[in-house]
């Protein structure tokens, strides 16, 4: 397939924190996920599926951190659980360093299983509250019947000060700490097993603004020392701009838009990808307008996608063959290498402020028609 | 306090800690700050409520005399089997009622003289509390093993087992519980013994906690699923799969902790309740039968000479009362304790 030789190839392009060798970690192709629904009475039978993700592909090199970004709802957090087998997928194929890993069983599983660890988003709930925090970091390690010299124990108070807590907390329990404190615990736990890849599910949105940078600090270390690679799933634009290399853009279940974190940012070819920026407060300061875009409505049901593009509902570039034909991940002329849209109507590779701000929602543009004027 | 405080809460990346945890390394200076095990936190908070201690002696109380019976008996004297008031003559009266007042009380009939057959009420009602503890002890056992199994087992796996699990339970709710005891006992029963021999007593008192068993372990049952299916959904469990733990683990070290709780709060309750339910199947003529002391065949005697010796009912009686009003306050104390807002 072409399509991998150029994602390959994408590592030509300097990144800002030089970590990837470049070497194949993860390679996700066609990965789909439909959950069932089940209704009927008496007898329950399948009356249609969610489809939560829907054939994405997907490449994470060794030491690279990747971010996966999207709205609420569009599948992200489905296609990190199926990337850590907590999900079995419907189809499509996960391989692991050329291992193939989609079917695996638990026990199939193990060989690789302390490689590809994850990083929760609620800190609440993802440390069992009868545990103390040895036990919570220290569990891993006895589950893979890993000894590190000095003893467990030993490895754990390390960690712990790795991930900046007091390695005295050690016979703490959960209950005991705060947020931010907690999710450090969550960071250590993935540690333990010396992961080659992270799969950090909005490792911070549940934190405290003032807290969500030090955590972010803390991976971003974490990731640089320890080299190792990061599939990093938020919704916020600004923390993947500042964590990662390469960025994914996903809308109901697929992915419309990927590329190096420059490309993304500054030179994005899919109108979606120009609606989320253009949603993100100014994160650079250089005096230059951006475009402004409001979009209207909501996602669609991922139970009945649009057909063709599954943008087009509320792309304000939709035009019958959106709805024909869907658009192929490819990379378009004038893109850097590695960088793919999905998208027949491409905007220009600029986020310069329009002549006009595109407001498709009525109740917004009247309102800021309205400001407009008493200005 | 200030340098307290920072000796344990070095971290100053953000908000404060547990309150309970900074007095704590107050105490423990040297080596390793210990925290609070849940568990613990919920032991200092029962220490405090009185009630709860007072009933928790209450209720130690009436296992130790249970444990003890024939300790106490040997010491006292006497035994339930012996017929006291036939082998001497001055103690019943010609209708079999005893002659000295409030039935025979006396220094060496500490609680009178049953009468009729003339045995000591003191040992009766030791051996009685001592037959009636260990029946329900052992159905409060096995109702929760069996709770705890196919609960766990619901809600973990879900799917088919979740169905048949649950279909079960719904129907054995359905049960009406005392008049399926009582046509039940003697089914039972028959079906080990010929109803013409004898039957065990070893064998009556299997029967009764199977068949309070059979319709006990669904309430805990349901509860515990409930329990296991919001339990599953919390990321630590898979944080636990993520790092390879078999679903035995999950269960073993993840579940059950969580799970400790629910089940010590209704055993709490339940308890006493088996108690209540043994001894009015007793009472009913389908429990325990004669010669084999029981704490709820006294009251059934009782009733039937009530009118002439009142004594009789009343030291079992007042036995029965207070072991299940502190049980039940005991049950509410653990209950608090555990979950302190709850409320009252
Ligand atoms: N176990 C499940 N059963 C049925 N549907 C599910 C399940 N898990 C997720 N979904 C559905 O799949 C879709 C994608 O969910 P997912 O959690 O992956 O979204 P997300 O991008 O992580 O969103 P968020 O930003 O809110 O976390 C949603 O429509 C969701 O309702
Ligand atoms: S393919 Fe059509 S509908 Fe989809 S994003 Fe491009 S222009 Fe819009
Ligand atoms: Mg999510």
């Amino acid at each position: 397939m072409s399509k991998d030789t150029t994602i390959t190839k994408a590592d030509a392009v300097p990144s800002p924190r030089d970590g990837a060798s470049g070497e194949t970690l993860l390679e996700v192709t066609g990965l789909t996920k439909h959950f069932p629904i089940h209704a009927g009475f008496p007898i329950k039978h399948k009356v249609g599926a969610v489809q939560a993700v829907d054939g994405i592909d997907l490449t994470i090199h060794t030491g690279e951190s990747f971010g996966l970004v999207g709205e609420s709802g569009c599948g992200k957090s489905t296609t990190g659980r199926l990337i850590t087998r907590l999900l079995e997928p419907t189809g499509g194929k996960i391989s692991y360093r050329g291992r193939d890993i989609t079917r695996a069983t638990r026990k199939e599983m193990m060989p690789v299983r302390s490689e590809i660890q994850m990083i929760f988003q609620d800190p609440y709930s993802s440390l069992n509250p009868r545990q103390t925090v040895g036990t919570i970091i220290g569990g891993p390690m006895e589950i893979n019947n890993i000894n590190p010299p000095g003893g467990r124990e030993q490895r754990v108070r390390e960690l712990l000060e790795t991930v900046g807590l007091n390695p005295e907390h050690y016979n703490r329990f959960p209950h005991e700490f705060s947020g931010g404190q907690r999710q450090r615990i969550g960071v250590a736990r993935a540690l333990a097993l010396e992961p080659k890849l992270i799969v950090a599910d909005e490792p911070v949105s549940a934190l405290d603004v003032s807290i969500q940078a030090q955590v972010v600090n803390l991976l971003q270390k974490v990731q640089a020392e320890m080299g190792i690679a990061f599939l990093f799933i938020a919704h916020d634009l600004a923390i993947v701009r500042h964590f990662t290399q390469r960025v994914a853009v996903m809308y109901l279940g697929k992915i419309v838009e990927v590329g190096d974190r420059d490309s993304i940012y500054n030179r994005p070819r899919h109108p979606y990808t120009h609606a989320l920026l253009s949603a993100v407060p100014e994160v650079d300061i250089d005096g230059e307008d951006r475009e402004r875009i409001r979009l209207a409505g909501d996602v669609p049901s991922p139970i009945n996608p649009p057909s063709g593009c599954r943008f087009r509902t509320r792309c304000w570039k939709a035009r019958d063959v959106c709805a024909s034909e869907e658009p192929p991940l490819i990379q378009l002329g004038g893109n850097r290498d590695g960088h793919l849209t999905a998208c027949h109507f491409p905007e220009e590779p600029t986020i310069a402020a329009r002549e006009e701000d595109i407001i498709l929602d009525p109740a917004l543009a009247a309102i800021e028609g309205a400001a407009e004027k008493t200005l | 306090m200030t340098s307290q405080t920072q000796a344990v809460v070095t971290d100053a990346d953000d908000g404060s800690i547990d309150p309970a945890a900074q007095t704590q390394g107050l105490g423990k200076q040297a080596g390793d700050i210990v925290g609070f095990s849940p568990g613990q936190l919920m032991w200092r908070r029962f220490k405090r409520d009185r009630t709860g201690v007072l009933s928790a002696f209450v209720v130690i109380f009436f296992f130790a005399i249970a444990i003890l019976a024939p300790v106490i008996s040997k010491l006292y004297g006497k035994d339930p089997y012996t017929l006291y008031g036939q082998n001497n003559s001055d103690l019943l009266n010609e209708f079999g009622y005893p002659v000295a007042p409030n039935g025979g009380v006396s220094s060496s009939f500490w609680f009178g003289i049953e009468p009729g057959l003339g045995r000591d009420v003191f040992t009766q009602l030791l051996y009685g509390i001592r037959t009636s503890l260990f029946i329900s002890v052992a159905v409060t056992l096995a109702t929760v093993t069996t709770a705890i199994l196919l609960g766990i087992t619901s809600g973990y796996l879900g799917g088919r087992a979740d169905y048949f699990i649950g279909r079960v339970s719904d129907l054995l709710l359905a049960f009406p519980s005392q008049l399926f005891f009582v046509a039940f006992m003697p089914i039972v029963v028959a079906i080990f013994v010929d109803p013409q021999d004898e039957t065990p007593t070893y064998l009556r008192v299997t029967a009764l906690i199977a068949v309070q068993w059979f319709l006990g372990w669904m309430g805990l049952s349901r509860i515990l699923r409930g329990q296991v299916l919001s339990l599953r959904e919390r990321e630590f469990i898979e944080a636990a799969k993520v790092t390879g733990a078999s679903s035995w683990r999950i269960v073993r070290r993840e579940l059950l902790p969580n799970l400790v709780t629910p089940i010590l709060v209704q055993a709490t309750f339940m308890l006493p309740g088996f108690v209540t339910a043994e001894a009015g199947l007793s009472f009913l003529g389908v429990g325990i039968i004669e010669p084999t002391p029981d704490w709820g065949r006294m009251f059934a005697k009782g009733g039937d000479i009530a009118q002439n010796d009142i004594t009789y009912m009343f030291f079992p009686g007042i036995a029965m009362v207070i072991f299940i009003v502190a049980f039940n306050l005991l049950g509410d104390s653990v209950r608090d304790a555990f979950d302190p807002k709850s409320g009252r």
